[in-house]
């Protein structure tokens, strides 16, 4: 059986060696997905991204705060049915207030140090996805929910 | 890119193209030893067959479909069927097909052929597993050749590779399989010479047979044993065999005849002989720089070489796992004909008798020593019948699994599996024992005022229903049950019987015309001289078949008889009573029937592992091994209670189902098992009532508790497990007929 302990740090690993997700959000029915540089925390429950204020997604957020985050670690090889790995977090988002205290937004910049001009930009959003579930799928099909708030 | 070699145009740099066998013949035929007339298909024609036909994408799916440490040999087999399938069905791509055709007609026109693989690494000293891949003897013409070259690709994937793919770093994306394609000798006297013996390393092996050497190698005919000393080059020693049996060519493929009288009294080779065969090993192991093991063959008195491969220090006979004896089980068609007239012959009935007789000892007429000494006899008794369960039980299944490849063979399936329904509806005891409870619960459904008495927990006195319900009961108390008397089981039984009386008749699948039809396929597929065979194999596949189910429940039966002394024991001494009612404690029992000052040891129970809420499992993969979909509320059964709570319309999940616990299966809508295999138990019972079931789901048993809401789908092999609906928005369970 799955240890949290096992399948945690298995995640965690993923989203260290990712720097990349699709993030999916949504506004009056019309879904919308982009990808994001993201970073995690170590209890996998917070996932920072930073985005443009002028971006559909931000302003899809702003209309609805619920959104998906997908990290995997695909290849685009055949291999990737059988090996690949992909989660998505599930949760609310909010933003963060640029401060060079806030440890989330020192996180991102330790993970994305190039972005840190962008992020300094007083149009771009720093934003916070607090995942309630992650949605784990490897093995093709086989399915795993951690539960982050039980 | 070059898809054929002649082994004059071989290089050593090219023993990743052309393989362990092909490199070692070339060696010797431009050292002008007798090689037969011999090409390559390089692995290049694998690849391109491999990569162009999408066929290595399907193998992937397919191979890494499970853990291969969370996977039973029966769960490898089975993977290994479906590629096989899926090479048996996939063309060789027009291109390539044309390219090799003509060098196959160049070289050997319409004559006989061995067609033989020729595995990358093989046949170094360092990874040797002679026998993982296939070799065809006798095929004719440029067509059967190309058929016979995939068959030996697909052999890339069988059962023993995969059984010991981490040791010949079988991947789906580096596998490569070179064939060597041979000019048939049809030798007269064949063998193999093992420069080194494994046993003594002073002293040289020659085995020989008559006739071909596949007889030798695949065990079918008994060899001639020489020892030969490796200094001196003297015969040390002749172990002749009873000789009976020949291997010679049949019209395509080989056959078994009879040895005439004067070759059963004769040697196949002379001292001469002998002494030729060392001297050219010792020649081969001067060239190649080790001891050899070399397959050779007479023609007319000229020393053939068929095959030439280092000898190699893997024993695999000295394996520390299983994985020798699960290659055993896989027998010839003859050696199961034996099986099945020893197990129906003598071991079935002679389990009925011995069960019979142990019925009429009246155990509460004896002495607490006289039922010491009868639990003892009984539990002698047990394991006599296991072991015969073990020796003689367990290798005729493979009847199944041989009546399967055969099938596949021919046919070409798009279901690997479409050959069991020829197999399906051979009166299992447990399906026949449903039958029986059925009809007590029909009797129930059509009189309201024994429904109404049954309810209430009681029985008419004196009744014919009475008495059914109370030698039902009776039968179906094995050990399996465990600490359960006879009338806690009669009221536990009762309450089934409304659970399946309010149900209506569970449907058991009857598809007699299918089967028909599939029979006449499987017929039309096969050449005419082998029909006959054909039918005779899937007669002994249907005794296998059945007899897998059923022979559990004789040995059930004999259990119950230990079960029911251990019981004695136990209504007459408290200290016993401590002792849980368990067989495989009859030892302790004994003892303190024995010893009123013996305290049997308190053994603590295994901690029930608890699951991890945080994590839950919303998918589980397994394999599919009953179509169909269905959900339902679990019914997770880790104890005898859990069997008799079963409700209609719950899927059955367990850890292994047993033939003695499928009387609920007609209550179930689906089955779930931890244990994997096409053949077990639970997939046997579950075709049989047309049931979805998934199989090999680890964990299964753990990761779903009872009452959670799951759907198995038996087309996919996937069970979803969606717990946080309640109970009432059950939804209406489906079945691939339903």
């Amino acid at each position: 059986m799955e240890s949290q302990m096992s399948l945690r740090k298995q995640l965690k690993e993923l989203f260290d060696k990712q720097r990349i997700g699709v993030l999916s959000t949504q506004k009056k029915n019309r879904p919308y997905a982009s990808l994001v540089a993201f970073a995690v925390t170590d209890d996998l429950k917070s996932f920072v991204f930073a985005t443009p204020r002028t971006t559909r997604k931000y302003s899809n957020i702003m209309a609805s705060s619920r959104a998906a985050l997908l990290i995997d670690n695909r290849s685009n090889r055949m291999s990737d049915f059988r090996r690949a790995m992909a989660v998505t977090a599930v949760g609310n988002v909010r933003e963060l207030r640029k401060s060079g205290k806030n440890r989330l937004i020192r996180l991102y910049k330790e993970k994305h140090s190039h972005l840190e001009d962008f992020i300094k930009s007083p149009t771009c959003a720093v934003l916070c996805l607090e995942a309630e579930t992650l949605h784990v799928v490897d093995h093709f099909q086989h399915v795993v929910e951690l539960h982050l708030n039980k | 890119m070059k898809f054929t070699y002649h082994l004059s145009q071989i290089k050593k740099s090219d023993q990743k193209c052309v393989g362990g066998k092909a490199s070692a013949l070339a060696i010797m035929a431009q050292e002008e030893l007798p090689v037969p007339k011999t090409i390559c298909i390089s692995t290049n024609a694998y690849n391109i067959f491999m990569d162009e036909t999408g066929l290595r994408a399907q193998v992937l799916m397919e191979y890494h479909r499970k853990q291969f440490d969370q996977m039973r040999w029966e769960e490898m087999w089975d993977c290994s069927l479906r590629i096989q399938n899926m090479f048996a069905r996939t063309p060789i791509p027009s291109t390539l097909a044309a390219a090799l055709m003509v060098e196959i007609t160049n070289c050997f026109d319409n004559s006989a052929v061995a067609v033989r693989s020729s595995a990358v690494g093989e046949d170094s000293a360092s990874a040797s597993f002679a026998g993982l891949h296939e070799s065809y003897l006798n095929v004719r013409g440029p067509e059967e050749v190309l058929e016979h070259i995939k068959l030996v690709w697909a052999s890339t994937w069988s059962d023993a590779a995969i059984l010991y793919q981490k040791e010949i770093g079988l991947e789906v994306e580096k596998s490569s399989m070179a064939v060597v394609i041979q000019e048939l000798i049809q030798g007269q006297e064949s063998g193999v010479i093992f420069g080194r013996s494994p046993v003594d390393h002073s002293k040289a092996v020659i085995e020989a047979v008559y006739g071909l050497n596949q007889g030798l190698v695949d065990g079918t005919v008994q060899p001639d044993r020489w020892m030969i000393d490796r200094d001196s080059g003297k015969i040390v020693s002749h172990t002749p065999a009873q000789r009976a049996k020949i291997v010679v060519p049949a019209a395509k493929g080989v056959k078994v005849i009879r040895l005439t009288t004067g070759k059963r009294n004769k040697p196949p080779l002379t001292r001469h002989k002998v002494k030729d065969i060392f001297k050219l090993e010792k020649r081969l192991a001067k060239l190649f720089g080790s001891d050899q093991d070399v397959e050779w063959t007479y023609d007319h008195s000229k020393l053939r070489l068929l095959q030439s491969r280092p000898i190699t220090t893997t024993d695999k006979a000295k394996d520390s796992d299983d994985r020798q004896w699960y290659l055993s089980l896989k027998r010839g068609f003859e050696n199961l004909e034996d099986l099945r007239s020893k197990i129906e012959d003598e071991i079935i009935p002679e389990m009925v008798s011995e069960a019979e007789s142990l019925k009429k000892i009246d155990l509460k007429q004896l002495k607490d020593e006289e039922l010491a000494t009868e639990i003892s006899h009984r539990a002698d008794i047990c394991e006599k019948w296991k072991k015969q369960y073990w020796d003689y039980c367990i290798p005729f299944a493979h009847g199944i699994r041989l009546f399967g490849t055969v099938y596949n063979k021919a046919v070409k399936p798009e279901n690997p599996y479409e050959f069991l329904e020829l197999l399906e509806g051979t009166a299992l005891k447990s399906v026949q024992r449903n039958e029986q409870l059925q009809r007590l619960a029909n009797k129930l459904k059509a009189d309201k005022s024994l429904r109404v008495l049954v309810r209430s927990g009681k029985l008419p006195e004196d009744s014919k229903f009475a008495k059914e319900v109370a030698a039902y009961a009776q039968e179906l108390l094995t050990p399996l049950l465990g600490m359960i008397s006879q009338s806690q089981l009669q009221a536990k039984m009762l309450e089934l019987l409304i659970e399946m009386a309010e149900m209506g008749t569970a449907k058991k699948v009857i598809k007699d015309q299918a089967k028909s039809n599939l029979e006449k396929r499987l017929l039309a597929n096969m050449p005419k001289k082998d029909r006959t065979f054909a039918l005779e194999l899937m007669d002994l596949a249907r005794t296998s078949y059945r007899l897998r189910d059923d022979d559990n429940i004789y040995l059930g039966q004999i259990e119950k008889q230990l079960l029911n002394a251990t019981q004695e024991a136990h209504n007459r001494s408290s200290i016993v009573s401590k002792i849980p009612l368990d067989i495989l404690r009859a030892d302790e029992i004994v003892k303190c029937l024995r010893d009123p000052n013996y305290r049997p040891e308190s053994r603590k129970s295994k901690p029930v592992e608890i699951q991890d809420r945080q994590i839950m499992p919303r998918q589980l993969i397994g394999q599919p091994a009953g179509s169909g979909l269905a959900t339902g509320s679990a019914r997770v059964i880790r104890k005898t209670e859990d069997l008799f709570a079963f409700k209609r319309g719950e899927v059955l999940v367990c850890d292994a189902i047993d033939p003695n616990m499928t009387f609920v299966i007609p209550l179930a809508s689906a089955i779930v098992e931890r244990r994997g295999g096409m053949l077990i138990h639970g997939a046997i019972i579950a075709r049989e009532y047309g049931l979805p079931c998934v199989t090999g789901v680890p964990d299964a048993d753990k990761l779903i508790d009872t009452e959670d809401q799951i759907s198995v789908d038996g087309y996919l092999g996937i069970v979803t497990i969606s717990k946080k609906l309640p109970i009432k928005h059950l939804k209406t369970t489906t079945n691939k007929d339903g």
